[in-house]
């Protein structure tokens, strides 16, 4: 195949990758490979991403790393490792983060804590977005009283004081469980509070979105094919919505990260001997001045956690939108 | 121009009223924009029918109406004698296999999630056509060597491509069906004009081959005058002249069709002494239309009796239909339009 041919083939790409092409395979960079080259451009994006990773694979092993670094479980009490006045002892090389007032190991804690955060954080955000983007497209697609309804519904939510409302329900599902049992104390509690409270976020960015595409003309070309409503929703609206929904729930994790953490520090979240980074800096308020590295190390892992998942939504976002400027 | 006794489609007084109304949760109407009020005509078999007016006359909502995209507040649109109202569910899924609809603007007409290929193979996946997948992208690749794009870019999106090739991309989506009635709703007005030759040529040449009716909607009189056999004029959402080509460009009868034809260039700057006509003010709200005949406030020829009765759309001679109470005479057309009525004789 000559080059010359191979370059019509594909009109304006560089020829190198034009001789590489079968005829009749042509490839097409899709908007997906697009949105991956650019992202993957972006340094603190990809970086912030691995850090993500890794923090993923930390707590799914975290058993594993705990008992390679040869520390004690989160929940190992060893009152040897504090002085007659009960104050433990700092960083050394067998407990590297220092341990807590009851004995226990900080950075065992910490590892286990990465547990609470992210599945509150993804889990909850994942629930979240589903309602969110399910309602969204009910009302912007239908409008009407569906479109006021729930509308009104979510004015009504974003209304309540949301840290005050997850105390309440925090404390009145502390003991027994709330709903008969359905949620349990703890993280379901806390992942049912989140979404409670953030399905509006992306409700609203759904709803707006499903408004303005749904007038767009291929959908009214999708209309006198004789598509169904559904089939329109599903193939012809939602692929048009999956960007801003990545955009705005991968910025969603860290608030609900942010907000488990104010509610186990509150001490209606995470319940000890749990591990939760929230949960930990709360405890190591009252002696913070000699203990200080019972504060810093989760304090650190949330703010790096938090960060991280900040600036990859921002490189999505970028990646995903390269003509928005923010 | 064959034309069996029976037309394609009859529009019979055709009416449709978006209600404008207020308040958030209680909800009043106020008032109505009267898009397409009472409109009337046929389709023939195998003809191209244009429709031109300004922007806000009713061309677009009277082509949605004849698809079934909007539901008209009141007349009927008959297809092959049958009323297209009545259909529902599976019924309304075969009319979209009848009447297709070509769109304006290629760029938000294509799905930009969507590569091409599945683009062209809605039709057939939705009405269940070619399961067998080998089968459906040869189809879909035959079409779209037939609107002229190459079949290789079956897996390439819309971002891709120019505005005349998307335009392709819409042809081919809507001759897939092999409809009976095409509706091109301004399908080059947003090309540029080297292509806009382009796109009427393959939709000239489509008809032929696949012995479509077309109706053309357009607000560019030499593009309708190239494409079409009979025109139809709207004016704020009426029907004011419907002539064959040659009666309308030669010898039109409406005052209105009369200023549209004097607002376009004529390529002959000698060509001496027209007077042009020029139409005053802007069109009126179809929320609030003038009474009697919709023209009589910009009308050069309007008289006491335009304000109180309306005129009924009849024949004016040259197998125009005019809907008017003075039609131009040949002089005041001589006058105005030297060059229209010369080419006509």
């Amino acid at each position: 195949m000559s080059v010359g041919a191979s370059e019509l083939l594909v009109e304006g790409e560089p020829s190198v990758e034009a001789i590489e092409l079968v005829p009749g395979e042509v490839t097409a960079r899709s908007p997906w490979q697009l949105f991956w080259r650019r992202f993957r451009a972006d340094r603190v994006a990809m970086a912030s991403g691995i850090f993500i990773v890794l923090l993923i694979l930390v707590a799914i092993f975290a058993p594993l790393i705990v008992s390679i670094l040869g520390l004690p479980g989160p929940s190992v009490q060893n009152p040897n490792l504090t002085d007659a006045f009960g104050t433990p002892i700092g960083p050394t090389g067998a407990h590297p983060f220092g341990v807590d007032p009851l004995g226990e190991d900080v950075m065992s804690r910490v590892i286990y804590g990465a547990r609470v955060s992210l599945e509150v954080g993804i889990i909850g955000t994942a629930l979240s977005t589903f309602l969110g983007v399910s309602l969204g497209l009910i009302a912007g697609f239908y409008r009407g009283w569906a479109d006021t309804g729930l509308s009104r519904l979510a004015d009504v939510v974003l209304s309540f004081p949301i840290l005050l409302f997850g105390l309440g329900i925090g404390a009145a599902c502390a003991v027994n469980g709330c709903l008969g049992g359905a949620i349990q104390p703890g993280v379901q509690t806390i992942i049912a509070i989140i979404v409670i409270a953030g399905w509006t976020y992306i409700y609203r960015i759904t709803r707006g979105q499903v408004l303005s595409l749904r007038e767009k003309e291929f959908v009214e070309a999708a209309r006198s094919l004789g598509a169904s409503n559904r089939r329109i929703m599903f193939r012809e609206i939602l692929p048009n919505l999956v960007a801003p929904i990545i955009v705005y729930s991968s910025l969603l994790i860290p608030v609900n990260i942010l907000f488990e953490a104010a509610l186990s520090y509150l001490g209606v979240g995470v319940k000890p001997p749990t591990a939760s980074w929230g949960q930990m800096i709360a405890d190591a308020t009252s002696n913070f001045q000699t203990v200080w590295w019972y504060m810093l190390f989760p304090g650190v892992a949330l703010l790096l956690t938090v960060l991280a998942f900040n600036l990859v939504g921002d490189g999505l976002q970028d990646a995903l939108n390269p003509k928005a400027d923010r | 121009m064959s034309t069996s006794a029976e037309p394609l489609v009859q529009v019979r007084d055709l009416v449709k009223h978006f209600p404008i109304s207020r308040g958030i949760v209680f909800q009043r109407q106020i008032g109505a924009v009267k898009a397409v009020d009472g409109v009337s005509f046929d389709i023939r078999r195998g003809e191209t029918l244009g429709i031109v007016g300004e922007t806000g006359c009713g061309k677009s909502t009277t082509a949605r109406l004849l698809v079934r995209l909007l539901d008209p507040t009141s007349g009927t649109v008959l297809l092959e004698g049958e009323d297209i109202a009545q259909r529902k569910g599976a019924g309304l899924k075969a009319l979209h296999r009848d009447m297709q609809m070509i769109f304006q603007d290629p760029y938000s007409s294509l799905n930009p999630r969507k590569t091409i290929g599945s683009i062209i193979a809605d039709p057939f996946v939705i009405h269940g056509l070619h399961r067998e997948e080998g089968e459906r992208k040869k189809r879909v690749q035959d079409l779209m060597d037939r609107v002229g794009l190459n079949p290789e870019h079956y897996n390439r999106y819309p971002h891709e491509f120019s505005g005349g090739q998307r335009q392709r991309i819409g042809v081919a989506r809507a001759i897939a069906l092999q409809p009976k009635l095409l509706i091109a709703d301004e399908p080059v007005s947003a090309l540029d004009v080297s292509i806009q030759a382009q796109v009427l040529n393959l939709l000239r040449e489509l008809q032929r081959e696949m012995g479509l009716t077309l109706v053309f909607i357009a607000h560019d009189l030499s593009v309708v005058r190239h494409m079409c056999d009979r025109v139809a004029v709207m004016y704020l959402g009426k029907l004011v002249e419907l002539a064959p080509n040659e009666s309308l460009y030669g010898f039109p009868r409406h005052p209105y069709t009369g200023a549209l034809l004097s607002a376009v260039p004529v390529p002959d700057p000698s060509g001496g002494k027209r007077e042009r006509q020029l139409l005053s003010g802007d069109v009126p709200s179809p929320a609030n239309p003038p009474s009697a005949c919709r023209f009589h406030t910009r009308c050069p020829k309007a008289q006491e009796l335009c304000a109180t009765e309306e005129p009924p759309l009849e024949e004016k001679g040259r197998q125009t239909l005019a809907a008017c109470h003075f039609p131009l005479t040949e002089d005041e057309v001589r006058l105005r339009l030297p060059a229209a009525l010369s080419a006509a004789k």
